[in-house]
């Protein structure tokens, strides 16, 4: 177990989380604006707001 | 994306976010009223009538918790239960377990005033309830989580809608933040009285984390969800950019949750955790001001309806001052800005730029739209929305313009030394120059009540008329029936 007493030591664990965290942040920009194809059907999903707008959907308890 | 239409069959529970809207505005007057009545009583001292239950101490609490949990907590109740099944196309999955989560959460709210009047409190900010009150809403919470997560799972729409993203993180976050911050021993099962797990500079660190991640994701996350559903609905086109939205959503999440350590500077916190939480409220800037204007451009091309539409102009000005006081937050964080303004009213007057410009407007905004479509009506006044507009903005100028100055003179009297090293002025010295602004300040705080009132009645018709049509309508199928 004294591998573990690496993470117990703030220089090790500080550019450790940013390497993952920035990674992972890089990782969701990408895929977010990485793809046009993918672009589109993301963007798509703005209009599900609309998409019930039909009135009298009133719950009349 | 799968288009789901909404089947007629289907009905909403809409009962639920009705009581929620309600009870929203309820609790704005009392808060509100409350609020006005301890900045009065800051300017106006007698106005404690030398009595423990009117002092500034035991109400400071009742508005706090009136205003953030009762008027913002229902709000975001009735906002988050009407999103989810919009959004989703389906019903809450238990109109019990919601109903449960209604009156729990009042009795909470109910039970926590009383008993910060009686002198019961943790004295940890924002959380100030005792244990007992707690653990009410440690149930309540969870319930939410189950029907909320629920309605998801049961969803039509494929897609799960940003908006409810938000919703989802503030749900997690703030039970998380709730449970922790709360952890207590109280000092005999039938007494109110606790003491915290924590102590000393743990305790502050716990407070604080629970503090800004309150503001993060119970007044900031929470009401982007607000945000990303009535915007575009009251715009009539739908939101600027969904990827920023999906940016937005994660850097936010991920960033708040560390900057806890800027509300303690120079104290006995490790200097790299304040550091540290320094730096990540800079980098919240970039989501926050990436939130903002995908909000403030989803309005773009029907610019005209900042001037006809007051409804619409609430929900913009609101993102002006997320903007606004999203900008001020990472200043303040620095440590060099953050020895001025720490502890004065400084602080006070950048909560409230959030919590009256941000968190109000956009919840007066949302209701507006939302209220005359649950009765089936229009709004009863669209002067009183314009009156209502106005003092609402007058009142927040007033406020954090008192504030400023009031803040930066009382910093910079506290470290102003005379020629021989001692300190210059006295601390009732720099009471007494703050006379000006607390009266300015509580005249601030009129103005907005004052607007929050005329929605109040506003609504309270909007509510009459729209059960008048309904039963005229009502009268005429059965008229109609009679005669067929």
């Amino acid at each position: 177990m004294e591998w573990l007493m690496w993470f117990s030591r703030p220089e090790n664990t500080k550019p450790l989380a940013l390497i993952i965290f920035f990674v992972t942040f890089i990782g969701i920009v990408v895929y977010v604006y990485g793809s046009k194809k993918r672009s589109k059907r993301l963007e798509s999903y703005r209009d599900i707001p609309f998409l019930d707008d039909q009135e009298g959907t009133k719950d009349k308890q | 994306m799968a288009v789901t239409t909404y089947s007629g069959a289907e009905q909403y529970n809409f009962d639920i976010v009705k009581k929620f809207a309600v009870m929203s505005l309820v609790w704005a007057v009392i808060g509100m009223l409350v609020g006005v009545y301890i900045a009065s009583e800051l300017a106006w001292p007698f106005l404690n009538f030398d009595s423990p239950y009117f002092s500034f101490g035991r109400f400071r609490p009742v508005h706090t918790t009136s205003v953030i949990f009762g008027f913002g907590g229902s709000a975001l109740f009735a906002t988050s239960y009407y999103v989810v099944q919009r959004t989703c196309q389906t019903r809450l999955i238990s109109d019990g377990m919601a109903s449960f989560t209604f009156w729990g959460w009042m009795a909470a709210i109910v039970l926590a005033d009383f008993s910060y009047v009686l002198g019961y409190t943790q004295s940890r900010e924002y959380a100030e309830m005792e244990w007992p009150i707690d653990i009410l809403i440690e149930l309540v919470w969870v319930t939410y989580l189950i029907v909320f997560v629920g309605t998801i799972m049961r969803r039509k729409q494929p897609h799960i809608y940003v908006a409810n993203w938000f919703y989802l993180s503030f749900i997690l976050a703030t039970a998380l933040l709730h449970t922790f911050n709360n952890l207590a021993m109280p000092i005999d099962l039938f007494s109110m009285k606790s003491y915290s797990l924590f102590s000393g500079t743990q305790d502050a660190m716990t407070q604080w984390w629970y503090g800004h991640n309150a503001v993060g994701f119970f007044l900031t996350a929470a009401f982007l969800g607000m945000m990303y559903y009535f915007v575009p609905k009251q715009a009539g086109r739908p939101i600027y950019s969904y990827r920023l939205s999906i940016v937005h959503f994660w850097a936010l999440s991920f960033m708040y949750m560390w900057v806890g350590g800027h509300h303690l500077h120079w104290t006995a916190l490790p200097d790299w955790t304040s550091s540290l939480a320094a730096a990540f409220s800079i980098l919240l800037l970039m989501p926050s001001w990436g939130g903002m204007i995908n909000g403030i451009m989803t309005l773009s091309g029907a610019w005209d309806k900042m001037r006809t539409d007051p409804v619409m102009r609430f929900m913009i000005v609101a993102l002006s001052f997320y903007g606004m006081s999203t900008f001020e937050g990472p200043m303040m964080s620095l440590k060099e800005v953050n020895a001025l303004s720490h502890y004065t009213d400084w602080t006070v007057g950048h909560v409230h730029s959030g919590a009256l410009g941000w968190v109000a407007m956009i919840s007066f905004g949302s209701l507006y739209h939302m209220m005359p479509k649950l009765w089936d009506t229009r709004i009863y006044s669209r002067r009183l929305v314009e009156w209502h507009f106005w003092l609402a903005t007058i009142g927040i100028v007033l406020y954090i313009v008192a504030m400023w100055i009031s803040g930066i003179t009382q910093g910079l009297m506290w470290r102003a030394f005379d020629e021989f090293g001692n300190l210059q002025y006295s601390f009732a010295e720099s009471v007494a120059a703050m006379m000006p602004f607390y009266a300015m300040r509580a005249i601030g705080g009129m103005f907005f009540l004052t607007g929050t009132v005329l929605m109040a009645f506003n609504m309270f018709m909007t509510i009459r008329q729209g059960k008048r049509e309904s039963a005229a309508l009502d009268a005429k199928l059965a008229a109609k029936m009679a005669h067929a």
